[in-house]
């Protein structure tokens, strides 16, 4: 029984939401503040005699001045035109884990005891959230199988800058800095593993994929020397076909002295079936608003988890939380560390969704997530896999983890239909514009689903059906889907030279008003 | 009935049957078999994760959560004056209620086709934050201000390297966030070195120490905080920024964003980049957790290109009269480019800015200016009350402040720490203990007032002070 077994008739809400910033009227307010007293207004005179000279502003912010139902209703309207999660079977943004995000968590980060708390309150009176932050780390260890964790990232990416920062450390505590210079990733790991060694000034060397999917072993070989600071690595990458030379990997960059990195931003195929230090690893990271259910927030506020070795524990960022067996405690005398990443101690309201998310799976609980991720891949992979036009290229015959990268190279040479079209076309069916690639595209016209293991069967029958659809529609009607969408909130096409000229450029109604309106 | 295998509310496909047919669709006896065929068996965890048991239902969960969370206490129980760097504001409840919408709080990375009402949002916030700060063009949020300043010194250092000028040093104040400092000395070592220019009696930089600072012409960037870290105006601003772009470097300044609304914007007093934080603007202090950062400039090419973060830009579509928003200019990020990019960059914190754009257009102008006059007016009022507490230097640099102020116990024998264990008995959070971070000052506290912060506050603050510092002469 499918959830529906017609073709749904969706519609998004398509409302022509003016720009804020032509809306309102002078005079309107939406929300006022609590003033001064007479009495302290008396006692301290005016405001602007507070500043000193020539820093009282002279023309006020050109700010909509709006009631607040007025302002509600324009953003409840935006809210109707954009696709969460909680609305949509989000099986096309792979690699981003989009799982569902319990509410009663919800629940719980909003209430006061987390909202209305301030970081720098005395210890005595913080014993609460330091012990939500204390037990995520105990059980991040046990998940990960290292000795620390460091929970100050404000998400994935800083995780990743904050384990190169700690490689960096390292290397110059053994004053080895100037010798270790390089750091080996994969052109199928995340972006940020490149990006971050390269803003600490890392030479980045880059490993490609042979036609097993997998990163070359031989290209390894030849990358790896005594420059050879570190591997950064995803397994698996986001093609989803497990490593299973991983440890080879591993005992390579070791044999040189360097250290082995786990990029494991998505862990949701592998809860309780591997760990990366029994792969040899000496560090890696979780994004915790992914396999750890936060929601994903329009891109934030995020939490990324540092999870390293005894050697390395010293190096995490400060302060660190620590247990004396009677009172949880900030430890800011870490005299190795790479110091501050994030202001404060990181995300808490991420940190806390997390405990409450382990708290309510256990251990089982916690692998049937990887089972169950790992079964409804195969499974949709396998029900997509007579969709004409579509492949799963490399690796044929392999089962896959918790994603793959499929492609619509041939669909795109029949029909002239590409990924691009194809992702602007799911949503008139109801779904967020899917994920096709990092970049660069390795594979052409990629599509990257990840069917997790919050999705029922009946949800992958139904995203599978709608991608069918869609391929048959290219085959047989293709101007529908190159002139999508059709019933999505914006149901036009933009101009993309805006992104890509920058004469065209414009982040603020102020400059779009000013620079490329000139000849209006 | 009775089920034998146990089904978990998050887990559909548990349910046995659901889970046999999908198996035999598969072709596998088991999951096990499947990932068996594909991870070494030496790879395989053998063991049962050492995790507590599952609390599966909400309420006994929530009693569990709660449990440990209501150990905490908070600044709604206690009067708190705490702020350095997270500023407890009225947040309006519809930005609560927007920010817990599901649109909205489960959406990532669908773009212009699925999320328009996102796209839209964020440009709304860059719009209304661009009015704000008087400039043109606002980055998308950062993971805090501590990013927005760091990004900030690699962008001046790549804005002369562009331009053929090497340059090797920012200059920063004396008195500059330390935490931000941290960060900061770790992102750019090996690229730039940060030296601090001296602080005058009044808190500001000292002038002369700024100009023999620049004398080098190797200065990528002067840096200041407006109001400073220690609460202060820096009142040269407009000074420094003639001393720096004639020694051929950039200005980056940092104001405090609720204080715009009746403040001049730093783009008025010669800032070239504006950074800092929006956690001001509609989040709730969540224990650190609501900051996120904001990079601005003008329409200046050059220093556009130096962004490493998305920048959302309007593009017209084929419909004449509609807008579509995208990603510009990817390649600057390392989304776009990996490892050429100018720095890395990832999931920040979106969520903070649709709400502080919530925020801004309740505010409007009208709000804006309120919200700074209420804080200037009854900062001005407890530094005059405090003032008359013998044995405090309160107010230690003795000119304007917005929003706090340090307090100085050297003359009454206490450490600061003391005070604050003292006033903690009397349900009052003192302000930050800075000994640690700024020994110069001796034992001081950094106290924050909101526009929260009552008349009644401020004399309970103060008799409490009294008492505590009467009771140690």
């Amino acid at each position: 029984m499918a959830n529906i077994n017609r073709p749904r008739d969706f519609h998004e809400a398509r409302w022509d939401e003016p720009i804020i910033m032509e809306m309102g009227e002078k005079g309107k307010r939406g929300v006022l503040i609590p003033q001064a007293s007479d009495k302290i207004k008396k006692t301290v005179g005016s405001a602007e005699g507070l500043i000193p000279a020539g820093m009282v502003r002279k023309k006020a912010p050109a700010l909509p001045e709006m009631s607040q139902m007025e302002v509600l209703r324009h953003y409840m309207r935006l809210s109707q035109e954009t696709i969460g999660t909680d609305i949509n079977i989000d099986i096309g943004l792979g690699t981003c884990t989009m799982k569902y995000s319990p509410k009663i968590n919800e629940q719980f980060v909003r209430s006061e005891k987390l909202q209305e708390v301030h970081p720098l309150q005395d210890e005595s009176t913080i014993q609460g959230i330091l012990e939500i932050m204390y037990k995520d780390e105990q059980y991040l260890k046990a998940i990960s199988g290292m000795d620390r964790v460091g929970l100050q990232a404000g998400g994935g990416s800083q995780a990743i800058f904050q384990n190169v920062s700690i490689i960096r450390a390292y290397f110059e505590s053994k004053g080895l800095a100037d010798v270790k210079n390089e750091i080996i990733t994969t052109i199928l790991s995340h972006p940020a593993n490149p990006g971050a060694a390269a803003t600490l000034g890392y030479k980045v060397i880059t490993l490609y994929p042979g036609e097993d999917g997998l990163p070359d072993l031989e290209a390894l070989k030849a990358a790896v020397n005594e420059h050879t600071a570190a591997l950064m690595i995803t397994n698996p990458e986001d093609t989803g076909i497990y490593n299973d030379k991983i440890r080879q990997f591993v005992d390579l960059v070791h044999s040189v002295g360097g250290l082995c990195v786990y990029d494991q931003a998505n862990l949701n195929g592998v809860f309780g079936i591997t760990r990366a230090r029994d792969a040899g690893f000496d560090m890696c990271h979780y994004n915790l608003h992914k396999s750890f259910s936060s929601p994903h927030g329009c891109q934030g506020p995020a939490a990324g988890a540092s999870c390293v070795s005894a050697e390395l524990a010293g190096f995490l960022a400060s302060p660190t939380v620590e247990f004396d067996g009677e009172k949880y405690y900030l430890r800011y005398d870490n005299p190795e560390s790479i110091g501050k990443v994030r202001k404060f101690y990181g995300v808490p309201a991420v940190l806390l969704r997390t405990y409450a998310y382990i708290r309510s799976m256990g251990p089982d609980g916690m692998k049937a997530v990887g089972e169950l991720s790992i079964l409804n891949n195969n499974y949709m992979l396998k029900k997509m896999s007579d969709i004409p036009g579509l492949s799963m290229p490399m690796a044929e015959g392999k089962f896959r983890m918790e994603q793959a990268r499929m492609s619509w190279e041939q669909l795109t040479k029949d029909t002239g239909v590409t990924t691009d079209d194809i992702a602007r076309r799911v949503v008139d069916y109801g779904f967020q514009d899917y994920f096709a690639s990092h970049h660069p595209r390795l594979i052409p016209e990629p599509f990257t689903p990840e069917p997790v293991e919050s999705y029922s069967k009946d949800d992958i029958d139904e995203y599978v059906e709608a991608i069918r659809s869609i391929a048959k529609e290219a085959y047989e009607d293709p101007d529908v889907v190159k002139t999508a969408p059709h019933k999505a909130a914006l149901a036009t096409q933009i101009d993309e030279s805006y992104l890509t000229e920058w004469e065209k450029f414009a982040t603020t109604w102020r400059g779009y008003k000013k620079y490329l309106c000139k000849d209006k | 009935m009775k089920n034998k295998e146990f089904v978990h509310p998050y887990l559909p496909n548990s349910v046995p049957e659901i889970k046999k047919e999908m198996l035999d669709t598969v072709g596998v006896g088991s999951i096990e078999e499947i990932y068996k065929s594909i991870i070494p068996d030496d790879l395989l965890f053998k063991g049962r994760l050492d995790l507590p048991e599952p609390i599966v239902n909400e309420y006994e969960l929530k009693k569990h959560v709660m449990g440990i969370l209501d150990k905490d206490i908070t600044t709604e129980e206690y009067t708190s004056f705490l702020g350095a760097g997270c500023y407890k504001h009225q947040v309006p409840a519809i930005c609560d209620e927007l920010n817990m919408r599901g649109e909205f709080l489960t959406a990532y990375c669908g773009d212009t086709y699925s999320d328009h009402g996102k796209m839209q949002a964020f440009f709304e916030y860059a719009s209304m934050m661009a009015e704000l700060l008087d400039m043109d063009v606002v980055s998308y949020t950062t993971y805090d201000v501590t990013q927005s300043v760091i990004s900030s010194f690699r962008m001046a250092k790549r804005y002369w390297k562009a331009a053929g000028k090497d340059t090797d040093t920012v200059l920063i104040p004396e008195t500059m966030c330390k935490e931000v400092l941290s960060a900061a000395e770790s992102y750019c070592r090996g690229q730039l070195k940060l030296v601090s220019v001296k602080a005058g009696a009044d808190g500001c930089m000292d002038l002369e120490d700024l100009k023999a600072k620049l004398s080098s012409n190797k200065t990528a960037a002067v840096f200041y905080e407006n109001p400073s870290y220690l609460g202060f105006f820096e009142k040269n601003a407009e000074k420094i920024a003639e001393l720096a772009h004639k020694a051929g470097a950039l200005v980056i300044a940092q104001p405090e964003v609720a204080s715009l609304g009746i403040v001049e914007s730093p783009a008025n007093l010669g800032a070239d980049l504006v950074v800092g934080d929006i956690q001001p603007l509609g989040m709730h202090i969540q224990f650190g957790g609501g900051q996120a950062g904001f990079i601005a400039c003008q329409q200046d090419l050059a220093l556009l290109k130096q962004f490493p973060t998305y920048m959302y830009g309007i593009c017209r579509t084929k419909e004449e009269g509609k807008f579509g928003w995208g990603r510009a200019m990817n390649y600057r990020s390392s989304h776009g480019s990996r490892e050429n990019a100018n720095e890395y960059f990832g999931t920040e914190t979106g969520l903070w800015g649709i709400t502080a754009g919530i925020y801004l257009a309740s505010m409007g102008p009208q709000g804006m200016y309120e919200l700074g006059e209420s804080i200037l007016q009854k900062t001005a009022y407890a530094i005059e009350e405090l003032s008359k507490i013998k044995g405090l230097k309160v107010n230690l640099f003795g000119g304007c402040n917005f929003q706090e102020f340090v307090v100085n116990f050297d003359g009454c024998g206490k450490t600061a720490g003391e005070v604050n264990k003292a006033l903690l008995e009397k349900k009052i959070f003192g302000g930050k203990d800075l000994s640690r971070e700024f020994p110069q000052y001796g034992q001081s506290s950094l106290y924050c007032i909101s526009e929260l912060t009552t008349e009644e506050d401020i004399a309970a603050l103060k008799a409490a002070l009294e008492e505590i510092v009467g009771g140690c002469k």
